[in-house]
């Protein structure tokens, strides 16, 4: 730090406490412990004090006629109160000031705010996909009036109404926060919703030409704090409180956005971003959100097979490594999905093999300047570290390629790539006198190969990946894995020790303290010190190398 | 930790318990009188006889769904049942109304809503925690099947059993 922050002495509820210059007061009461309800105020958006949820007494310090501050009998300040309440999210911290956050006022204030809040109000709460983690409930039940008192009748707004296609509003339900009208022009640049008539009958609507179809339209349902905005994916399909929250990592892209994984009993109903300021601030997109339908739509690869006749795991196994033994010149493609600790297990199978050529598909798209970057891989740092490709990714593909085609390679192994994707054609598959391929879902390759092992998807295990930026992060196992699928680093493992290299691998930890042994990146770590929000390994330059286009 | 248990002293006549064989029967033979004078049934020919008419009020029989008096199905499946089961006995697949049906404000009902009464320990906390006075505990306790499969009752069979409740606060009013 260049320059030192100012500290500022700030009076909350009797005690005094300090809080660097430019803090706001709401965040400044939330670090003293003291919670204080909003509903309009987000700190990644601006601030337009509307939902009035945050009122708190508010004094600044008694001045003498020549403007030094009249000290009390504790050597502190003395405080002037203000009467009138004051909105804690639009305040900056100032020296000497007071902030009350539980004074009979300002409970009054909460109580009043709330009733006027619920006045058009549905009863909706048993079919509304928000209840469970509404903050309308929550402070209704924490500051609210256990009763209403308006007799008169409710004001009727439209209701499932679809704004976009992922998005449906409830406007009734709507405390007019405009959360979503800032996320929408501030974060995704695409200012398409807004309040239309006054009072109460103020509603947010879309723009009439347009619909809410931003690629970051699912984040206004996250920050809607109650139910008016939601999911039209996740509507109705299961209540939030049976669903296990796991931290894990989306693996859509290379920024790799922290996310959490709902799921219950088996069976993913949901992906919500998770923050981490770091990484993708609060924020993910929605097509990144909602591509896990693969992992249980009944497509997926559930039993490994030996010349498309389903077999045992170990039968399987030791027909991969006979066929791998007696191939000739081999070659392998590794997927840069793959997490680290099993590309490092790939880079041994391939010193194991005597295979020297090897390389991932590298798969680039256009950025779209707010999260998703050109790099579609999420892991090709990870590759580019653990030498399973070289500074320019792909490269090799060409080589293999042509190898294939003129028959000096005979054999393939494919850990998770399709081979059609990487210029192979339907002949050159048919060509191979070997092709053994670990996959999620069934294509090209899996249907030519002569030995297919699948492997576990992304919420079916534990690993690390290097996002572009080179931060380590952490994938957290949400499911079993479907079938007989099993993780990939078991395969490998097992696919190691039939090609006779004795290993004590019998965890995913064993692995990663192995991987930290033989790579000095990841000396003294483990998968429990990465920790939830990852760290940074590479230095960013190191990490986001240019890559080759496709 | 052991610990001995004090045995209690017993009188003289308590240790004889001849005057206690002497009480019981006396409760014999008035009995025998009571039948011989056609007083009282020696057993409940049951399950030709049954106790339903005297079953009480508050009885707790089976879990049943009940639909209001203009046929709409009273559950919303909020899956509060579900959570708040402690044998974990229901489970609800929850679906959407049609926007063309004549009770579209409401959005939501089961697509399949399923009592496992082998589970079922009749407690009676989904009918409390119920926030649309949708499931009820009937008299129905004669619950039997040949198999696991028998002993789940789906929909229509709590349907059938529920039948109609009027007369239940009427929340979901157009008008409202």
């Amino acid at each position: 730090m260049s320059t030192e922050v100012q500290l500022l002495n700030v009076q909350i509820d009797g005690v005094w406490l300090q809080f660097p210059k430019g803090t706001k007061v709401i965040d400044a009461c939330q670090q003293a412990g003291k919670f204080i309800p909003r509903y309009c105020y987000h700190p990644k958006l601006s601030v337009p004090g509307n939902c009035r949820m945050c009122l708190i007494e508010m004094g600044m310090p008694k001045m003498t006629p020549d403007r030094k501050p009249v000290l009390g009998p504790d050597g502190k300040p003395e405080i002037g109160w203000i009467p009138r309440p004051q909105i804690s999210c639009a305040q900056d911290v100032a020296e000497g000031m007071g902030v009350r956050t539980d004074s009979p006022m300002v409970k009054e204030c909460r109580q009043g705010v709330m009733e006027f809040l619920l006045i058009n109000h549905p009863l909706d709460c048993p079919i509304c996909d928000q209840a469970g983690e509404c903050r309308l409930q929550e402070f209704s039940v924490e500051y609210g009036n256990a009763e209403s008192r308006f007799l008169e009748r409710k004001v009727k707004k439209p209701k499932n109404v679809e704004l976009g296609p992922r998005v449906t509003l409830d406007a009734e339900r709507c405390v007019l926060c405009s959360r979503c009208i800032r996320f929408m022009k501030e974060v995704a640049h695409d200012d398409v919703l807004g309040f239309v008539d006054r009072g109460g009958f103020s509603t947010i609507a879309c723009h009439p030409e347009k619909t809410l179809e931003s690629n970051y339209s699912l984040n206004t349902v996250d920050i809607c704090p109650v139910g008016a905005l939601t999911s039209t994916d996740f509507r109705f399909k299961m209540r939030v409180w049976f669903l296990k929250e796991t931290k894990s990592i989306d693996v859509n892209d290379g920024l790799g956005c922290n996310i959490l994984i709902g799921s219950r009993e088996g069976h993913i109903y949901r992906i919500t971003p998770r923050e981490n300021n770091d990484v993708n601030g609060n924020w993910i997109p929605d097509s990144h959100r909602l591509n896990f339908k693969y992992l249980q739509d009944g497509t997926r690869l559930l039993h490994p097979s030996v010349g498309s006749q389903q077999t045992t795991w170990p039968e399987a196994i030791a027909a991969a490594h006979s066929q791998l033994k007696t191939a000739g010149k081999l070659a392998m493609v590794v997927s840069a999905r793959l997490t680290n600790e099993e590309l490092y297990l790939a880079k041994r199978l391939a010193s194991a093999l005597n295979i020297t050529l090897h390389d991932i598909l590298p798969r680039v798209g256009e950025p779209d300047g707010i999260l998703i970057p050109a790099d579609r891989n999420p892991n090709t740092a990870g590759a580019r570290l653990l030498g399973t490709t070289t500074e320019t990714p792909g490269a090799h593909l060409k080589d293999i390629l042509t190898g294939v085609r003129n028959g000096t390679i005979t054999g393939i192994l494919s850990l998770g790539e399709d081979l059609l994707e990487c210029g192979f054609t339907h002949d050159d598959l048919a060509k191979l006198k070997t092709l053994v391929a670990t996959s999620i879902l069934p294509n090209a390759t899996t249907a030519a190969a002569h030995v297919v092992l699948p492997g576990a998807a992304f919420a079916e295990k534990r690993g690390s990946i290097i996002n572009i930026n080179g931060r380590l992060q952490r994938l957290n196992k949400a499911l079993e894995p479907a079938g007989q699928c099993r993780d990939d680093w078991e395969i490998l493992g097992d696919l190691l020790s039939a090609a006779g290299q004795s290993h004590a691998l019998h965890s995913i930890e064993d692995v990663f303290r192995s991987m930290s042994q033989d790579v000095p990146a990841f000396e003294g770590l483990n998968l429990g010190k990465i920790g939830d929000l990852g760290l940074q390994l590479l230095t960013k330059p190191e990490a986001a190398k240019p890559l080759a286009t496709a | 930790m052991a610990y001995t248990v004090r045995r209690p002293n017993l009188t003289f006549w308590e240790k004889l318990y001849l005057p206690n064989i002497v009480a019981g029967l006396a409760i014999t033979f008035n009995h025998l009188k009571k039948m011989l004078k056609g007083e009282t049934h020696v057993v409940m020919q049951y399950p030709e006889e049954k106790w339903d008419a005297h079953l009480p009020e508050y009885y707790r029989g089976a879990p049943t769904l009940v639909t209001d008096e203009h046929g709409r199905e009273r559950c919303v499946s909020c899956q509060l049942c579900e959570f708040i089961c402690p044998p974990r006995a229901i489970k609800i697949t929850p679906g959407s109304l049609p926007s063309d049906s004549q009770f579209a404000k409401v959005e939501k009902a089961p697509e399949a809503f399923d009592i496992d009464m082998s589970r079922c320990i009749y407690c009676g906390l989904c009918e409390e925690v119920c926030p649309e006075q949708a499931i009820y505990l009937r008299k129905d306790y004669a619950v039997t099947g040949e198999s696991r499969a028998d002993m789940v009752h789906h929909k229509d069979k709590l349907y059938e059993l529920g039948g109609t409740m009027p007369g239940l606060v009427h929340k979901w009013n157009p008008d409202k």
